[in-house]
Parts: structure tokens; sequence; C-alpha cells
């Protein structure tokens, strides 16, 4: 039986998982992810977390709990940077994630968590992966294939995203599945949906916010769908930019759908407690506003959110635009 | 030019003299109050932390006294506080107020950004070398303040008439306020340090020792806590502080430097997580080791930092012994909330304490 990795279904899954799980596979291991947001996945967390924490956080830990009878290993690197850009970091909940896990569970299959600092140098992707492989006492040539197929195979998934697919889609897509096609022919309006990949794909925790928007004949663009070099393009036009890696990617994004795509409103997608958001959140109001009085809707979401109540305030917002917009 | 600064402990006793020596007229912000922090409510974001509704109410506050210029510290960590001042200047700009905030970065991640902005205090015909002997002599009257604060917290819990220590140290401050040259300000350290030394005090009490760790602002700021190292103290207990402006490596009961802080963290924690949140888990360690009673740690509310430390935190205390009691503080927390805390978990410190003494006894 081969060895199994689990990599919990939240976080950085919706960025980085077809690389992840191309290259383990390369590796000869098993790649099991932990099942969908679901109430008990919820529950879990809000038990295992310290109660201050976000409601990320608390899923995170729900879907450690959903692992953790599975799997041999859990694989929960500790993200201190992507790319070389300025300061840039993740969330100090990110970097601290692993000691937060060790502190709060017991009883864990082990963590691999590996430092993942992409700073310092072209090579270091390569050298971590290199360095995991000797953890599975795998050969280096085996390593280096694993590595190039993950870098293919996450190519792939990009385009995907760039032909207007969410990640979730996207990923589907990849294994094989059959997503449909997009009804985004008769759209009337187009909005962006901006916030961390985690909460806006996590269609659970966001009460599946994307398919209501395009059942209201919303056309819906997101951050992951713009190609990483046009986001970073509109570093300059921002006065500094943030420490923490998904705060510039939404900011950027604010400033692409101001600049460049132009859409009729933009929907902040953001976690109740989230540290980084209540700077964001106020930076992207401010933005719209500055630029042309573009709707902004910013909808919080919490352990407690309703079907009801975001439906109604989606479709307070599309009627409202339509009418703006003379639709109707 | 009318320039004002964030109000943080009594450092504004330094900060009033250094822009007055520049030529400037300082704005002293008002000690943070209630009007303060509802001010800030109203115009910072909802989960913003504390600190940073408070800085907007100071703002707002001497924007209304006239000043036209903030000066205030930046920051490279991964911690929201880093990104204050930019979202400070814009939501004031958007509430329609001419009024600049100039952020200090570290000299280290960009000089020459770091020159250009002490340009713009310094006034032009001045020479750098007596710039320079006016911010030394601005930190020398910092120093002193915490040299005075030190000991205030230090007499305090052996104080025989309540209040006395309180006195004796606000008098040492309005005579170090006095002080504007090198050797005043030495002189007032000398004075002040006496004035707090010759309360009557009882010193064969045996005062339990509690550790205060945290986010700096609400461990430094007085109006913030609540008064909750002199509430401490009058409850008889010594209150350690582990955060000093002034580098709080020189206070050596604690440690060596910042490096021993995070090697003592390390089992724990092993990353820079932004803010103090490694220090305040190396802080406990090393509080523990020291044998310290108890670690208090105080936070604004949704600081993300502290909220890892406070993860983590359960842990060490369950290793090394030591209780921690954490204390999240927003815009609800009231002072008589904290008084409860505090005596409940002062309590259980004695009962502990001499249960262990008990206990050694009959061995």
């Amino acid at each position: 039986m081969p060895v199994r990795i689990g990599i919990p279904r939240t976080l950085a899954y919706y960025a980085y998982f077809p690389w992840w799980k191309a290259f383990f596979e390369g590796l000869g291991l098993e790649v099991i992810a932990s099942n969908p947001t679901s109430k008990g996945i919820l529950d879990a967390g809000v038990k295992e977390a310290v109660n201050d924490a976000c409601i990320p956080i608390k899923l995170f830990h729900g879907h450690i709990m959903d692992l953790k009878d599975k799997v041999d290993y859990i694989f929960v690197p500790r993200l201190v940077s992507v790319r070389r850009f300025g300061t840039e970091t993740f969330c100090p909940k990110f970097l601290g994630l692993p000691d937060l896990i060790r502190a709060s569970t017991t009883n864990l299959p082990q963590l691999i968590d590996i430092r993942v600092d992409l700073a310092q140098g072209r090579l270091e992707l390569f050298n971590i992966c290199q360095s995991l492989g000797r953890k599975f006492g795998v050969g280096f040539w085996t390593v280096t294939q694993a590595f190039w197929k993950a870098q293919r195979v996450f190519r792939r998934y990009e385009k995907l995203l760039s032909s207007q697919l969410t990640p979730v889609e996207a990923i589907e897509r990849l294994d094989g599945g059959d997503v449909g096609e997009l009804e985004v022919d008769n759209a009337q309006l187009s909005f962006a949906v901006l916030g961390y990949p985690y909460a806006v794909y996590d269609r659970f925790i966001n009460v599946d916010l994307i398919k209501k928007l395009r059942s209201l004949g919303v056309r819906v663009v997101t951050a992951e769908m713009i190609p990483p070099q046009h986001l970073l393009k509109e570093a300059k036009r921002l006065p500094k930019n943030l420490f923490w890696h998904f705060s510039n990617r939404v900011m950027h994004a604010t400033s692409y759908f101001l600049n460049r795509e132009k859409v009729d409103g933009i929907i902040h997608i953001t976690a109740f407690g989230c540290g980084p958001d209540a700077m964001v959140d106020r930076m992207m109001e401010l933005a719209a506003k500055k630029k042309g009085r573009v709707p902004f809707l910013s909808v919080t979401i919490d352990e407690q959110t309703g079907e009801g109540g975001i439906q109604t305030r989606l479709e307070a917002f599309v009627d409202m635009l339509k009418r703006r917009r003379g639709l109707e | 030019m009318k320039i004002t600064f964030p109000h943080m402990g009594y450092s504004y006793l330094s900060f009033k003299m250094l822009l007055q020596d520049l030529g400037h007229e300082p704005i002293v912000p008002p000690q943070p109050s209630k009007r303060t922090l509802d001010l800030g409510v109203k115009h910072s974001p909802e989960f913003s932390c504390i600190p940073f509704k408070f800085l907007m109410g100071t703002y707002l506050e001497t924007i209304e006294l006239g000043a036209e210029m903030a000066l205030t510290y930046g920051g490279v960590g991964p911690c929201r506080a880093g990104y204050y001042g930019i979202l400070h200047q814009e939501i004031i700009a958007d509430l329609g107020y001419d009024f600049k905030i100039l952020v200090f970065e570290p000299p280290l991640s960009g000089i020459f950004d770091f020159i250009q902005k002490l340009k713009q205090v310094k006034p032009r015909h001045m020479s750098w070398r007596v710039f320079w002997g006016i911010a030394k002599k601005g930190w020398s009257k910092l120093q002193v303040t915490d040299d005075l604060e030190r000991m205030e917290h230090e007499v305090r819990p052996y104080e025989i008439h309540k209040g006395d220590t309180t006195k004796a140290f606000k008098q040492a401050l309005a005579n170090l306020d006095q002080a504007d040259s090198n050797a005043a300000i030495q002189e007032a350290r000398k004075d002040g340090l006496k004035v707090i030394e010759e309360v009557a005090q009882d010193r064969s009490r045996k005062p339990l020792r509690i550790g205060i760790i945290g986010e700096i602002y609400v461990v430094l700021e007085p109006a913030v806590n609540y008064d909750i190292q002199v509430t401490l103290g009058e409850m008889g207990v010594y209150a350690n502080r582990s955060i000093w402006l002034t580098d709080w490596t020189r206070d050596n009961t604690l440690s060596d430097g910042e490096k021993d802080v995070q090697k003592a963290a390390h089992p724990y924690l092993n990353e820079l997580i932004g803010g103090h949140g490694i220090n305040s888990v190396g802080e406990t360690v090393l509080y523990a080791r020291h044998g310290y009673d108890g670690v208090i740690q105080l936070a604004p509310f949704s600081c993300i930092p502290e909220i890892v430390a406070k993860g983590i935190l359960p842990q060490v205390s369950r290793d090394l012994g030591i209780p921690v009691l954490t204390i999240f503080i927003d815009e609800q927390t009231g002072k008589a909330g904290i008084q409860t805390r505090l005596e409940a978990f002062v309590d259980l410190l004695i009962q502990k304490k001499e249960h262990q003494l008990l206990k050694a006894n009959l061995a």
C-alpha cells in the first residue's frame, strides 16, 4: 500500500493543490484531500482551534481533523513567501500554522511542515522538493521528474483558470471531470468577486455565492482568472504594497478591475475576524469610491452565514445595478 | 509647523521636547479617553485592532487642536501595524482634512527614504550635527522616563500607604518635564529615583511576581490597558513588563537580548510571525525559567500575531507549569471586568504558591 499524504482542502489548496498533487504522485505517494467543507468539519474546527482565531483557521483545524485518521502524513507547509516581491510574506497565522496545529490538537499523524520561502532564490522550490524526496526515500531523478511534471500540470491549471473556470472547476477538469458549459453568453452584468481563495471558492462557507450570482445572470470574474503577470503590473499604482501575499493579490486585482478590465461591480468576500482584511476591505472601498464610484459590496462570512441572508443581499445588489444600467 | 505624534505611555515628554528643539510647535496628544476611542471606532474598519482605533481617534483629536502633521513609525513585519500610516492617511483624506502622516520606516529597509523624511522635520538651516545632538537628548530623556517607571513598579508592591508611589512618580515626571538640557535630565533622573525610593515601604513583604507580555501598544499605554501594572502593584503584586520603548534588553532580569527571547521560543514557535508574537512565547518561557509566579498576556482583540501566540501558550504553560492569563482588549472592555479577572488570577496564584509551600514543608 502506498504511503498516504493528506492535504487539507482549504487555505492554500485552491492556489497550489494541482502542483503538490502532481508532485507527490510523481513520488509514488497517494494524495488524499480532505472532504469539501461541511457542517461537521466546521464544528470540529471551531472546537479545536483557539477561540479568537478567524474562520479560515478554524476551518483548517476542521480539515485536519477530517484527515487525521485517513492518512500517514499531513502536508502543512509553512508558507513564508512564494515569490520575491518586496517584503511580501503571509499572514502571521499562516506563518505559525504548524505550531498552532501542534499546540491545539493531539494524536496527529506526522506533520510535514517544510518551510517554503521562495524569495530565497530561484532554485529554492527545487531544493524543497529534493528534501521532501529525501524524506520519503525517493531518488534525485525521480524527484526531478516529478518536479517537472508538477510544473507542467500547473501550467495547464493556470490556462484553465484564465478560461474563466474557478479553481474548483479547474481541478475537476484536470482530473478528467466534466464541469459542463458555463452559461456566460447571456450575462448582462459582470462582477469581480474578490477575496482570499479559501473564502471565494469554498462553496460551503460562502453558501455557493458564485453559483448564486451566475444564476442571477451575472458573469463572475475572480483574481485567479487574471494571468499573474497582469496582476503584478498593478503593483505600481499602490502607495505601499501589503505584507501578505493573498492580500496583495486582492488589492492588485481590485486595481486591475478598476483600471484595465472594467466591471459593473465588485464584491469582496471577507472572513469574520480576518486581520489583514480589516485593512484590505477599507482600502478596496476607498479605491472603488475614488475611481468613479464603482459599486462595492462587502460580504462577511462566518459560522452563522445563512443562505437566505446572502441571497437577499445579492439580489438587492444585482437589482440595483440592473436598474442603474437601465436593463430593466 | 504644528506636529503631533501617537500617545504611548509617558514617551510624550521626550517627543514634546524633541519637536520643540527642532523649532516646531508640538501638539501633545490628549491622554486616550473614551472620546478618543469613540472617534476612532467611528472612522476605522470594524475589525481593525484597538491600537488602530485609538490612533485614529488621537489623530482626529489633535486635528481639532490644530495639528498639521503627525510623526509615526511603520514597520516591515507581517503585522498590520506596518500599514497603519497609509490607511490612516487615506481615511483622514477621505474625511476632508489636510493632515499629513509622516511614517518612518526602519532605516535599514531604505536609508534614502528615511533621510528624505528626516529632512521634512529638520529645519533647513540646522546642521546634521546639531540635529544628532537633539535626537540624542530626546533619546536620553526617553531612557530616563523608562528608568523612573521601572523604579515605580518595583517600589509599589511594598508601599505602606496606597497611592504614595503614584504620587511620587507623578512628581518625578513633572520634574523631568521641566528638564531641557542633558545635565538637567540626568539631575531629574537622580532626584526622581530618590523621590520614588523614599516612599514609605514595608520590605518584609514577599510579593507575587507576574510577567506582562503581549502587544507593544496595549502593554505600554496605561490608558488602554486600564493601568494594569498599577492595579497589580496596588494589589501587592510585582508586575514586570517585558516591553520598554528604550531597549528592553537593559532589563537584564529577563534576558540578554532579543535573540535570547527568540531562542527560548523555538521549541514552540520557530518563525518570526510579526508584531510581538514570537516574543510573547519566548518571554513566557523566560519568565517561567526565572521563577515568576504567572504571566499575563495583553493584546488587542483580533491581533493576528497574539492570537497565534495565544494558541501556543497553553502548551508552554503545561510544559513549564506557569499559569497564563490572556486578556484581549477591545472597545467593550471595562475596568471592572479587568479588575475582577486580575483579582481572581492573583488569588489562584497565591493559592498555588501556598500549596507548593505546604507540600515542601511536608516533604
